[in-house]
């Protein structure tokens, strides 16, 4: 089979869902790994949205959505106390 | 202690080691390093328009890999189902906030609808203006190197040029010779003729002198010959010349 010869050369969409924990144990996850995958990850979506002719509201707007998100996961345990049940 | 026998022990026992096999070479040789056409200049060209996204939250691909299985509606299906269950287990809370980031949102959300077009026009103005000053930099340098390779071969061609004018200086040169040398022709000439003039005006004079003495002793040798006596008997012949004569003119009249 010459497609898929190396497991960890599959990019995560072509990856099956039984191959997922070995190809997850092959990544790699040293501190310059981590750092190489936050690069690929920035570029990826900075090529995409950002540095193009004519960029739109998108690009900023995704952002500004998560990090909504985010803080709102960090501040849950906080907001809990104002809800309205206790169960639910 | 042992790592140091180990080292001494190793160039002996890489001797020992058969020599690689060839394959290994063929292994490098089939692996071919840069199979991709990437050249980084010149650069490409920016992408015109960014990856789609929808109500400026949700990137298109989203929608796209739900239409297969669920058509059009799915996502918003997907997103009302979504939103009824954070608000009824309240993994949503509604409080103060809520409100707040509802009138916070309502503004941002008619500021961008209502003042959108004429920031992306004013953007997109700021961005041809640049694009136009580098093209007008790269342009006024090409015109100025083609000048150039114009300039260039002009004076490629005035180079063959060169042997008409080194004829000419030639022959200015050959005319300064020739002037020079017919100006001292003339100069020994006139010299020559003056110094015989002077050869000839002396023996001129010479003669002249001569003549003039000679006439002179001639005379004075007649003169003092000339004695009283004879002095005498001219004068009285003279006379009788003069009578006679008179006598004839008074005749003829």
């Amino acid at each position: 089979l010459p497609a898929a010869v190396f497991l960890k050369d599959l990019k995560l969409m072509d990856v099956k869902l039984g191959q997922l924990p070995s190809w997850l144990a092959m990544r790699d996850f040293t501190p310059g790994g981590i750092a190489g995958a936050f690069r690929r990850g920035y570029d990826r979506y900075y090529n995409k949205y950002i540095n193009v002719k004519k960029g739109g509201l998108g690009g900023i707007s995704m952002v500004l959505a998560g990090y909504v998100v985010l803080s709102y996961i960090w501040s849950y345990s906080h907001i809990k106390h104002d809800r309205r049940r206790k169960y639910h | 202690m042992l790592s140091r026998l180990v080292l001494r022990a190793a160039p002996a026992a890489l001797r020992a080691l058969p020599p690689p096999p060839v394959a290994v070479g063929v292994l490098h040789a089939t692996r071919q390093l840069h199979t991709t056409q990437q050249s980084l200049a010149p650069l490409p060209p920016l992408p015109e328009k960014g990856g789609e996204v929808r109500h400026g939250l949700i990137p298109e691909e989203f929608f796209q890999f739900l239409y297969p299985k669920t058509g059009v509606t799915g996502p918003y299906m997907l997103g009302t189902g979504l939103l009824l269950y954070l608000l009824s287990k309240e993994i949503y809370v509604i409080n103060h906030e809520t409100v707040a980031s509802a009138c916070i949102l309502t503004v941002i959300i008619y500021g961008i609808k209502r003042f959108g077009p004429d920031v992306a026009a004013f953007a997109d103005k700021l961005n041809e203006e640049k694009m136009a000053k580098a093209l007008a930099v790269k342009n006024e340098a090409i015109e100025n190197l083609q000048a150039a390779i114009e300039e260039e071969k002009k004076e490629q061609w005035r180079v063959e040029g060169r042997s008409y004018l080194f004829d000419a200086k030639r022959n200015n040169v050959a005319m300064l010779l020739e002037a020079n040398y017919r100006e001292r022709l003339m100069m020994v000439y006139n010299e020559v003729k003056k110094r015989l003039d002077y050869q000839v005006a002396m023996q001129t004079l010479k003669r002249q002198k001569e003549q003039d003495y000679m006439i002179q002793w001639v005379e004075k040798n007649v003169v003092q010959s000339i004695t009283p006596q004879q002095q005498k008997e001219s004068i009285a012949k003279c006379i009788l010349d003069l009578k006679a004569l008179s006598k004839g003119a008074h005749a003829a009249v």
